[in-house]
This record gives structure tokens, C-alpha cells and sequence, in this order.
């Protein structure tokens, strides 16, 4: 019995030892060593043409099985439900009014009992579909990406779409997936172990080299970890010593895709267990900003500490989410005016995610880090665009509010999102009164007019 | 959202809501989503502070009256069946339509949109708007931005307008003949998707 065996052991042993170099080779050639030197064999891009072509093929044999049984689809992409008028209160009411009464409108319009229309409809249209509460689940695929976790139609599949599907099921989950985690985990070990060996180095321009190559290098085998294809728009503006990089919020994902282009100095509060440890082996490296929880309230404290930081013109530039929260990508919330406070020059960065592939969305009430970390890494791929755009600075006049919303304007304008006033806060807060006062004030304007008005006549 | 079979046929008595208030199975999902939204116990009723969810009707100046709309008095919870029902009355009107006598008041008819509104002044239901109350409607759209005595000339006007009767309260009746050139078909209802 022992004899029969260990032949057979041998041979499967020599065939595992084989598998191994072989993966791990394939590994290291193809995907860390471009790593290492920031270039690409394009092989991602041919991986992204090549799913896009079986995502719209599946997507038309759902459409056409649901043809044949002659259901009515679910469409996801009418994401709305109603249809909101983009009229003005004073427009909407003065409407009404027009229809109801025979009176001259342009003397003083006074109160009528149908203004009262307009409020109902406004509040009965939010019930149904509000702005804010869109923004914050995943946004709606028009083709199905062959994740079960974004289509509605499942039952419609036929014999050859579940093949499909089962087979794209092994391959994100076999293979894929393993391969991710093993690139994650040499990504994140080499960030820790060289960044502490470079810390030991005495601080001057060849630390600051080491460290950036050293960044660079880890940053972009996480991204490769991720399988994420980036592309970078108008690289001349990218940000500076002495800047603030601010950009939309809609995943953790958000600082490597950023970080592996460029350097930057991160700003956060200090973490315990595993990101503690990589945030507190990262300083050694170059200066970034980490806030012990407590000082994190001290909003005098967190100034200081940032404008001290760009003061000094041989630091990095610091990244900043104004939002304060992850946005699911299909619009810019309101941005905090701290940032835009301390005086520096804002390099504003877009980022842009192409849902086709996988939601980047972390949607925080739904899912735990390390649960949306395995959905991410068991997606197709996660494709983006990054719009450098040009740097802005306060202008005369001009206060940290107003200056937050020309910037974040500007955002929204180049990734094509949808630029709302509202505080990304509000998901878990409630309203602040002002909001309710804008409101009356423009009601009341057109009832009684302006103070000034009332005070001049 | 997500991988949740989503069919009409899950929701209960899906059929006859959509009979009764004309909404497509389309938008019966989408309610019954938005339903489920708001509803964050999972209880399968909503009750008033559910509603504080939705960010756009906390700033509305009516907001509490609306959300009060849904519940019959005395009632507390709010179920899917009623929640729609409640929005179906802004559902554009059916021109063409034809009923026989026997037929109930559809909930998207000029009446009932008339109700709603009525309903938004007269807060304690009981079919008239007395002084106080539309008092108490004007502070919430106007807020500090006028004078205690603008607000009693206003509603003072609006009052002598409306009230036919002299009884110093508004009835549903007088409400109506005050309103009956408004366009009130298309002034109350909301554009839906197909």
C-alpha cells in the first residue's frame, strides 16, 4: 500500500511545487514588476473591451427571454418615478394664481388659498422620490453585468446566460478573487515593511525620493489588486507642495486610485488594529496628518496642524473629501467649508466610476469594510476616470462657503455629476433650519416683498 | 435593489390596489420600494416619524400637515395599502372618463384633490378652517419673515374673501367656490413615468 502510494504523492507534489512557480512567476512578471516601474502592458484594457461585448450580449438575451414570456421588464434605468417640474416657487405660484383669479397680477400679489397647492404637491413629490436618499443607494444599471447582486430580471435567464453566469461566478470567485487577495496582502505588507525601512534613513532629499518611489510602487500593486483601470486627465494640473487636492467621495477605494498616480499627504483620524499599523509605518516615510480622536473635534486644532503642513513647501500636497461621506457617484453633496478656510491653493480632482463593471459605491449602513473590500475584489474590474482640473484659490469677496461651491461646481461639472446643496451629513442627521428659512423667504418675498422694499415705500 | 426578485406579485392585494387607484404595476414596485425605504424597522407600517427620513419634506413649510394626511385619525401606523391610496390622489385625471352611478369616487378626481388641500389647512378634521388655523398655516410658510400683523391682515383678507357665509370659518363648500377657476387638475397632480 505505501509503495503504491508514494509515487503517486511525488507526482502530485512535483505538480503542485510547479503550479506555484508558475502562478507566482506569472505573477511577478506581469503584474508587479510593471508595478514596480508604473508601466502596462495593456492587458487590462483588452480584459475591459472583452467583458463589454458579453455584458451587452447578455444583456439582450434577457430582454429578448423577457419578450418571450411576455412580462413586463423591470426597468431599471427609469430611476425616477416621477417626473419633477425644474420651476421655480414664485413661477409655480404665480401660475396657479393666474388660472384662478381674474385679477391684475402685477399689483402686489397677495396671499390666495390655492398657494397652498404648491407646497402639497413639493411635499408628496419628496415622499415619492427625494434628492438626497437617491444619492445614496447604488446607482441603476441599464445592462446586467452578469452580478446577481445588480439585476432584477433573474428570473428571465435563460440555459446559455446561467452558463455564462456560472462560469463568470468561477472565474471572479476562483481565480480572481485569490489572485487579488494574494496582490492585496503583497501590496499592503510591502508598504509596511519598506516604508518603515525607509523611515530609518535621516530625513532629507533622498528619504523623500525613496518614500515616493516606495508610495507609488505599493499604491499601484493595490491597484492592480483591485483590478482597477484609471484613466488620468490633464496631468499638467496635478497638484502641488503646498495645495490642498480635494475630491468627491464615493469609496475608501478613492485614495489609492489617486495615490498611485501622485503623492499625497493623507488626513485622518488614527485607527486601531491593522490600519493603524500601516497608517502609523506611512509617517515614518513621508509626513502625513493623523489625528488622535480626540483632537479630531478641536476644529482650531485641525487648522492649525493643516495650514502648518502647507506652510512647509517641501511637504506633500494633502488629500481632502469634503463630503465627509461616500456619495454613490451620481452627484456632488455639499462640500465642508474647513478646508477651504485655511488659505491654500485647491487643486480639485473628479473622479468618476463606470458602473458597468462593479458599484464602487460603499454604501456604510449596508455593508462593513471588509465585506465591501471582497465585493470589490470579486468584481469584474473597477473602472474610473480622473480629471485633473485646474487649481483654484479664494478669491476677493469671496467666503470659505461660497468658495466650497464654485469648486464643487467645478467638480461635479467635469465628472458629469449632479451638483446638489445638500449636506451628505443629512443621511444620518436631520435638516438645519436655515433650509427651511430659504424657503420662507422666498414665499414671503412675494407676498410682502423685501424688507427693503417695505422699509422704502 | 440588489438581488431581491422584485415582482408585483409579492406585494399583497397589488392587483386590486392598481384597480382601485390606477397606478401600473411599475409604479406599485417602486411605491412598495420607496414603502420599504422609509419603513426602517421592517414592520410593514410606517408611522409619522418614518417620514423624518425624507430630507425635502422636513424644510416644506406644510410637512407636518402632509405626513398627518396619511393617517386617519386616531390611527398611529400607516400600511402600504393606504400609503398609496393617499398618493394616488395625485395622479393626473383621467379625462375620458365614464362612470356609472354605482362606481366610487375615483381617488384622483378634482374633489378629492380639493379635499386634500382642504385638509392641509382644517388640521384637527373638522370641515371647516377656523381663523386659528389658517393662522397657524401662514406661520409655517412665512416663518419670522413678517409681522404678527401682517399675518393677521393676510389671513383677515382671506377670510372676508372666502367666507360666504360670515361664520368667521371656512368651509369645505366656500373653499371650493373660491377655488373653482383654478386649474386644480393640473396644479395637484404629479407627472408619473411610464
Amino acid at each position: 500500500m505505501e509503495l503504491f502510494f508514494n509515487p503517486f504523492d511525488n507526482l502530485v507534489c512535483i505538480l503542485l511545487g510547479i503550479s506555484f512557480t508558475v502562478w507566482f512567476t506569472l505573477l511577478l512578471v506581469f503584474i508587479i514588476v510593471p508595478a514596480i516601474f508604473g508601466v502596462s502592458f495593456g492587458i487590462r484594457r483588452l480584459y475591459m473591451k472583452t467583458l463589454l461585448k458579453i455584458f451587452e450580449w447578455a444583456t439582450l438575451r434577457i430582454e429578448r427571454g423577457a419578450k418571450e414570456k411576455n412580462h413586463p421588464l423591470y426597468k431599471p434605468y427609469s430611476n425616477a418615478i416621477i417626473a419633477k417640474e425644474p420651476t421655480s416657487l414664485e413661477e409655480e405660484i404665480k401660475e396657479i394664481r393666474r388660472s384662478g383669479s381674474n385679477r391684475d397680477l402685477d399689483s402686489a400679489p397677495e396671499f390666495e388659498m390655492s398657494d397652498i397647492f404648491y407646497f402639497a404637491r413639493r411635499g408628496v413629490e419628496s415622499i415619492m422620490d427625494d434628492e438626497v436618499t437617491k444619492r445614496f443607494s447604488a446607482e441603476e444599471l441599464e445592462s446586467w453585468n452578469l452580478l446577481t447582486r445588480s439585476n432584477n430580471n433573474f428570473h428571465y435567464i435563460s440555459l446559455r446566460l446561467t452558463v455564462l453566469w456560472g462560469l463568470g461566478l468561477l472565474i471572479r470567485y476562483g481565480f480572481l478573487l485569490p489572485l487579488r487577495v494574494t496582490l492585496a496582502f503583497t501590496g499592503v505588507g510591502l508598504l509596511v515593511v519598506l516604508t518603515s525601512v525607509v523611515g530609518l534613513l535621516p530625513n532629507g532629499r533622498i528619504k523623500n525620493f525613496l518614500s515616493e518611489k516606495v508610495h507609488l510602487m505599493c499604491y499601484r500593486i493595490c491597484v492592480r489588486a483591485l483590478t482597477a483601470i484609471i484613466t488620468y486627465h490633464d496631468s499638467e494640473n496635478k497638484p502641488k507642495n503646498g495645495g490642498i487636492c480635494v475630491a468627491n467621495h464615493t469609496s475608501p477605494i478613492d485614495v489609492i486610485i489617486l495615490a498611485s498616480d501622485g503623492c499625497y499627504a493623507m488626513v485622518g483620524q488614527i485607527h486601531g488594529g491593522l490600519i493603524g499599523v500601516i497608517q502609523r509605518s506611512m509617517v515614518k516615510a513621508c509626513p502625513h496628518v493623523w489625528f488622535e480622536r480626540s483632537e479630531v473635534k478641536d476644529r482650531h486644532l485641525v487648522a492649525k496642524r493643516l495650514s502648518d503642513h502647507i506652510e512647509d513647501k517641501t511637504k506633500l500636497p494633502i488629500l481632502i473629501f469634503p463630503e465627509g461621506t461616500c456619495i454613490n457617484n451620481t452627484s456632488v453633496m455639499m462640500f465642508k467649508k474647513g478646508s477651504f478656510e485655511i488659505g491654500a491653493t485647491v487643486y480639485p480632482v473628479a473622479i468618476k466610476y463606470d458602473p458597468r463593471f462593479g458599484d464602487a459605491f460603499w454604501n456604510s449602513s449596508k455593508f462593513g469594510m471588509v465585506n465591501y473590500l471582497l465585493r470589490m475584489m470579486s468584481s469584474w474590474a473597477i473602472v474610473c476616470s480622473v480629471w485633473y482640473l485646474p487649481p483654484m484659490s479664494r478669491e476677493e469677496g469671496e467666503d470659505a462657503v461660497q468658495f466650497a461651491n464654485r469648486v464643487k461646481a467645478a467638480i461635479a461639472r467635469q465628472g458629469g455629476l449632479v451638483d446638489l446643496l445638500w449636506d451628505g451629513g443629512l443621511k444620518r442627521g436631520k435638516v438645519k433650519d436655515t433650509f427651511k428659512e430659504e424657503q420662507q423667504k422666498l414665499y414671503s418675498k412675494m407676498l410682502v416683498g423685501t424688507q427693503e422694499d417695505r422699509s422704502r415705500s | 435593489m440588489g438581488s431581491s426578485n422584485s415582482s408585483v406579485n409579492n406585494i399583497p392585494n397589488a392587483q386590486e390596489l392598481m384597480q382601485e387607484t390606477g397606478f401600473s404595476a411599475a409604479h406599485i414596485l417602486r411605491l412598495h420600494e420607496r414603502f420599504e425605504f422609509l419603513d426602517k424597522h421592517k414592520c410593514g407600517q410606517l408611522r409619522p416619524q418614518d417620514f423624518g427620513a425624507v430630507q425635502e419634506l422636513a424644510l416644506n413649510p406644510i410637512g407636518d400637515s402632509i405626513i398627518s394626511a396619511f393617517f386617519s385619525p386616531g390611527q398611529e401606523t400607516v400600511d402600504f395599502a393606504s400609503f398609496v391610496r393617499i398618493l394616488a390622489h395625485f395622479r393626473p385625471t383621467d379625462r375620458n372618463q365614464s362612470r356609472d352611478g354605482a362606481q366610487q369616487e375615483p381617488a384622483n378626481s378634482s374633489i378629492r384633490k380639493l379635499k386634500f388641500a382642504f385638509q392641509m389647512y382644517d388640521q384637527d378634521r373638522d370641515g371647516k378652517i377656523s381663523r386659528a388655523e389658517l393662522l397657524q398655516v401662514l406661520r409655517a410658510m412665512l416663518g419670522i419673515q413678517v409681522t404678527e400683523e401682517q399675518l393677521q391682515s393676510i389671513a383677515e383678507r382671506a377670510i372676508q374673501e372666502a367666507d360666504l357665509d360670515r361664520d368667521d370659518a371656512i368651509s369645505f363648500d366656500e373653499f371650493r367656490k373660491s377655488l373653482e377657476k383654478v386649474d386644480i387638475d393640473h396644479k395637484m397632480s404629479i407627472r408619473f413615468l411610464r
